[in-house]
């Protein structure tokens, strides 16, 4: 049985708006992976143990608040804290240009701005699976 | 890794239930070695229509069980999509508010057309949980269809969660799902419709039992607004007492580890089988042959096996 | 006067000679056209197309009932639409300066934006508001922030728009308790509440309680406001994030006046008279690309309520079954790529909502698809406005696109298609309902995968990114909201604190607790907590105990 793909889209912070993390879900379930969603409203703490008690290997981060410099960082540092370091974490949704650099540099793999094709979204996921 | 999981660290359960649902090499061993320690946690299965209120429920009742502090478990189980292979697993989202208890651990599954049937993983994770000191661990999945059914059946207790006005509420009664429950739940009671779903249980339940039906309360609650929960609750408990005084639970549980060994023994000669044919390559010419007219479904597969059991003398002549 | 059966057979004889001779050689570029929405469009219409012809039953006058050529006899010939812009950020000082901005470059009506912690109804100081102060809008914890934020603005002078839904109740207090200390009585004060908590549960998000006190909560303000503050619109019944999410131009207006109908019946339920909380309610639309079909389904929008509100409800005061509404351009249109297309977009936009007969509008920035406004994208959104108004010519008469057989047929369309879902709907058992068991948000991911799929497929062109593409470097001219906000935030909230009489607090909150657990209008409740500067966390907090917090169910 060959091991499938898990995701993990999350969406940290207060912000509302899911329209972007379903459509990705969604994409994601079409190109076969099994994605795990777990609504609006989530804390840091909550992703970081959904990411571990599903063992995933990826965990997208939808956000358009602005929080992203705050949240992103800190979800990173909860996965190395839980020795998780070799879960793979991106993000999208309204991020200026200017704060990717810092963010890749905290440990965000990669950042998918407004526009993105899919399919970049998934050739990233599938440059990054472990085999 | 054992002795992580044994001590309950989250990521070994969390690398321990992904290598039993991928069939990973170690998964055999690592089942044997972790058999010793099970035993000690019941299984609640809980199943129903789409909609019904499942996951809620389970929200509620993870609560409950915290509150006497319990270890709980929840595995969660949604279908795979079967044209893409992929599954959107969302079942978890009415139940995040436990996300960050330690003493809470929530996995969803997805069927992915398990050779094995979905059940096999399943009942395997329910392995690495109990070794790993749940107390409780409850599985839930949409009650419709055969793999379904056998994931229901792992487990100690069942509760069958129904809705009023979903309109097929006869269709499930019939479906066989009734012979399968043991505690009957109508969420939604503040719906219309829902103290007549709840005669017409009633109903099917006594033309089915002899005995009375006490033994298989109707419940009635509504998951959104935590109502009927405590009640539902003390009725899980009772009937969990009640089986395990007469025995019972002890019996099912036997009787469930006969259908594990005759699926693992199938599964294995199966296995054996396709050492010697690559049955998925080769299925497709016997489909042809019997579709041709060449040769007869019983006849081709017996002369296969023959054939198998020859090499197999054969080796262990050689041998 | 033509006959409708000659226009056609000389349609088809033009089709079989005049067009053929072309198409044989030039094929048209697709097979199919449909507007934004997949509505089928023909290659042409003519008065054969007019589905139901009589003028005066369908069209009628401005003003008048049904409504469909606008909700004012003199339209923009009187007065040109508000020009308001949603704004707010940061700290209420650095809002009200925006604001101040504003209303001196030409804006005639305030909209103020809240923080999301400030719309989830939790203070600055809270674990969840990490990150989150000051970022989307401007962060109120309590009255002090908002005497800041209204500073030296006069409010019998300004009429206000607040984007605030299941905390409207505290804001409306906040409000009001500014007012009392400018000296300015409530009857005096105009202006909206947005107020819209069904479209919170499957479009936007920033929800608090279920469904049932919420609405209790929005009838005691109806209720209140009929009295007290008889010029303020006590609710924006919004189908612009509706559209937001991703539905079609009829999803838009079929959920957005399902909404309506539900929350006609809950006031209905408590006692009030429809006649007059009908006049007060009013409707929140979004501008998307696809210009004719956006003109007409305002108009079909307007027929509908008005139907709605009489044959439906038994209104028998007309300007209770006017449909009067906000505009905003669709921001989910505009892109990060090549942001200075966003303006021409905009402007398209603005035609819409004009040609629309919209009463007031906003019109997004450049900027949108990269973080908040700056002050230079903001006055070129407002100029937009105002370039319409002024220069385009199409102010000068009132809906200007009346009898166009296209727009009269998609009016037509776009009106029985959301009778249909209106029917469904109500065969659900209502829109409440209908969100209960996700239909509605099944809908609208429905249509939100299909267009992005278009997109992805290139089907939908979206100028500058799946075409047109340039390399280009990122503006850097974004704004930049700072990030000690939440610190001086929860600085000053301390302040408050100490500085409050904390007995009158702690009695005007427990007041609020007992009259929650009853039936009694809380607005007065809420009011005095807000004059002893309790802040908008602790005074949720009591509705929160009382009432629970909505959890979301519906996945995908």
């Amino acid at each position: 049985m060959a091991k499938k793909t898990r995701i993990l889209m999350a969406k940290p912070g207060l912000d509302g708006h899911d329209r972007g993390a379903k459509y990705i879900a969604r994409a994601l379930k079409d190109q076969g992976y099994e994605v795990i969603y777990t609504g609006i409203r989530q804390t840091p703490e909550s992703i970081v143990q959904t990411a571990l008690q599903e063992d995933v290997d990826f965990v997208g981060l939808s956000l358009l608040s602005g929080a992203h410099n705050e949240l992103f960082p800190k979800i990173v540092e909860l996965l190395r804290e839980n020795d998780a370091e070799d879960i793979i974490v991106f993000g999208g949704g309204v991020i200026p240009e200017q704060d990717i650099p810092v963010l890749k540099e905290k440990g965000v793999k990669a950042v998918f701005t407004p526009g993105t094709p899919i399919d970049e979204v998934v050739d990233f996921i599938e440059e990054h699976t472990k085999t | 890794m054992l002795d992580k999981i044994i001590d309950g660290n989250i990521r070994a359960v969390s690398r321990a239930i992904s290598l039993v649902e991928n069939d990973g090499q170690d998964k055999e061993a690592l089942i044997d070695q972790l058999y010793p320690h099970c035993g000690g946690a019941v299984v609640w299965g809980v199943t129903g229509p789409p909609g019904a209120g499942k996951s809620t429920l389970v929200d509620k009742l993870i609560k409950r069980e915290r509150a006497r502090n319990h270890k709980v478990a929840v595995i969660a189980v949604d279908p795979s999509s079967p044209f893409s292979g992929g599954a959107i697993l969302g079942d978890r989202l009415r139940m995040q508010r436990h996300a960050t208890d330690p003493n809470v651990f929530i996995r969803s599954m997805a069927s992915r057309g398990h050779l094995g049937g979905v059940a096999g993983a399943t009942s395997d994770a329910i392995k690495v949980f109990d070794a790993a000191g749940f107390d409780v661990i409850i599985i839930e999945t949409i009650g419709v269809g055969q793999t379904e059914v056998e994931i229901i059946e792992i487990s100690d207790i069942v509760l069958l969660v129904l809705v009023p006005g979903m309109g097929d509420e006869i269709q499930a009664l019939k479906a066989g799902v009734m012979e399968i429950g043991d505690i009957f739940i109508i969420n939604k009671k503040d719906h219309h419709g829902a103290d007549k779903l709840k005669t017409e249980v009633e109903y099917v339940l006594n033309l089915k039992d002899t005995k009375n039906s006490e033994s298989n309360p109707v419940v009635m609650t509504n998951a959104n607004l935590d109502e009927g929960i405590q009640n539902l609750h003390n009725n899980i408990y009772d009937y969990l007492e009640t089986i395990k005084n007469n025995q019972q639970l002890k019996a099912n549980r036997k009787k469930r580890l006969v259908s594990e060994i005759k699926n693992i023994l199938t599964a294995k000669m199966v296995e054996q089988f396709g050492k010697f044919v690559d049955i998925n390559q080769e299925i497709e010419k016997w489909s042809e042959q019997i579709y041709n007219g060449q040769t007869r479904p019983y006849q081709l597969i017996n002369n296969k096996i023959k054939s198998f059991i020859k090499e197999l003398q054969k080796n262990d002549i050689e041998n | 006067m033509t006959d409708k059966k000659e226009i056609s057979r000389e349609k088809e004889k033009w089709e079989k000679t005049t067009l053929k001779k072309v198409t044989d050689r030039f094929p048209e570029m697709k097979d199919e056209f449909t507007t934004g929405s997949w509505l089928p469009i023909k290659r042409l219409y003519t008065p054969a197309d007019r589905k139901a012809d009589n003028y005066l039953e369908n069209l009628g006058f401005p003003g008048q009932y049904p409504f469909t050529r606008g909700v004012q006899p003199t339209m923009y010939r009187g007065r040109y639409w508000t020009m308001r812009q949603y704004a707010g950020f940061g700290t209420a000082k650095e809002t009200n300066e925006r604001y101040k901005y504003l209303l001196d470059q030409g804006q005639t009506g305030l909209s103020v934006a809240f923080d999301l912690p400030t719309q989830i109804g939790i203070d600055s100081d809270h674990s969840l508001s990490i990150g989150e102060v000051g970022k989307v809008g401007v962060a109120i914890d309590s009255l002090k922030d908002m005497e800041l934020l209204f500073e030296g603005i006069p409010l019998d002078k300004v009429s206000t728009s607040m984007t605030i839904n299941a905390p409207a109740s505290v804001l409306l207090a906040f409000y009001i308790a500014v007012a009392e200390k400018q000296g300015v009585s409530k009857d005096q004060l105009r202006g909206t509440l947005q107020n819209d908590i069904l479209k919170e549960y499957v479009a936007r998000g920033t929800y608090i309680f279920p469904p049932e006190p919420s609405l209790r909560l929005i009838t005691d303000i109806f209720e209140y406001c009929g009295k007290e503050v008889p010029k303020f619109n006590t609710i924006s019944i919004s189908g612009y994030h509706i559209r937001e999410a991703g539905s079609t131009a009829v999803q838009e207006v079929a959920f957005t006046i399902a909404d309506g109908i539900e929350y006609v019946k809950a006031a209905l339920d408590a006692g009030l008279d429809i006649n007059k909380f009908g006049r007060r309610l009013s409707f929140f639309f979004n501008a998307h690309n696809d210009l004719m079909e956006e003109i007409a389904k305002f108009r079909a929008a307007r027929r509908i309520w008005a139907k709605i509100m009489k044959d439906k409800f038994g209104a028998t005061n007309e300007k209770a079954m006017r449909l009067r509404f906000h505009t905003q351009t669709g921001g989910s249109t505009l892109t990060a790529q090549q942001p200075n297309n966003n303006i021409v977009r905009v402007a398209i936009q603005t035609l819409a909502a004009v040609l629309g007969g919209t009463q007031s509008l906003h019109t997004n920035s450049r900027d949108e698809a990269l973080g908040l406004p700056t002050e230079k994208s903001v006055q070129i959104a407002l100029r937009t406005q105002q370039i319409v108004a002024e220069e385009s010519g199409v102010t000068n008469t009132v809906d200007p696109l009346a009898g166009s057989y296209y727009i009269e047929n998609l009016t037509d369309t776009i009106e029985e298609k959301v009778f249909e879902y209106l029917d469904k709907i109500e065969e659900l058992g209502g829109m409440g309902q209908a969100i209960e068991k996700g239909y509605i948000q099944k809908q609208i991911q429905d249509s939100a995968y299909k267009y992005q799929r278009e997109i992805e497929e290139k089907e939908r062109v979206v100028v500058g990114v799946n075409k047109y593409q340039t390399e280009e470097e990122p503006p850097d001219d974004i704004l930049k909201v700072d990030p000690e906000l939440r610190n001086q935030q929860m600085d000053k909230l301390e302040k408050v604190k100490e500085e409050r009489d904390s007995k009158k607090v702690q009695k005007s909150l427990q007041s609020l607790e007992k009259a929650a657990a009853s039936d009694e209008n809380l607005m007065p409740y809420i009011l005095e907590a807000a004059r002893n500067y309790a802040t908008l966390g602790e005074i949720c907090d009591v509705m929160r105990n009382e009432f629970g917090e909505y959890q979301e169910s519906i996945v995908l």
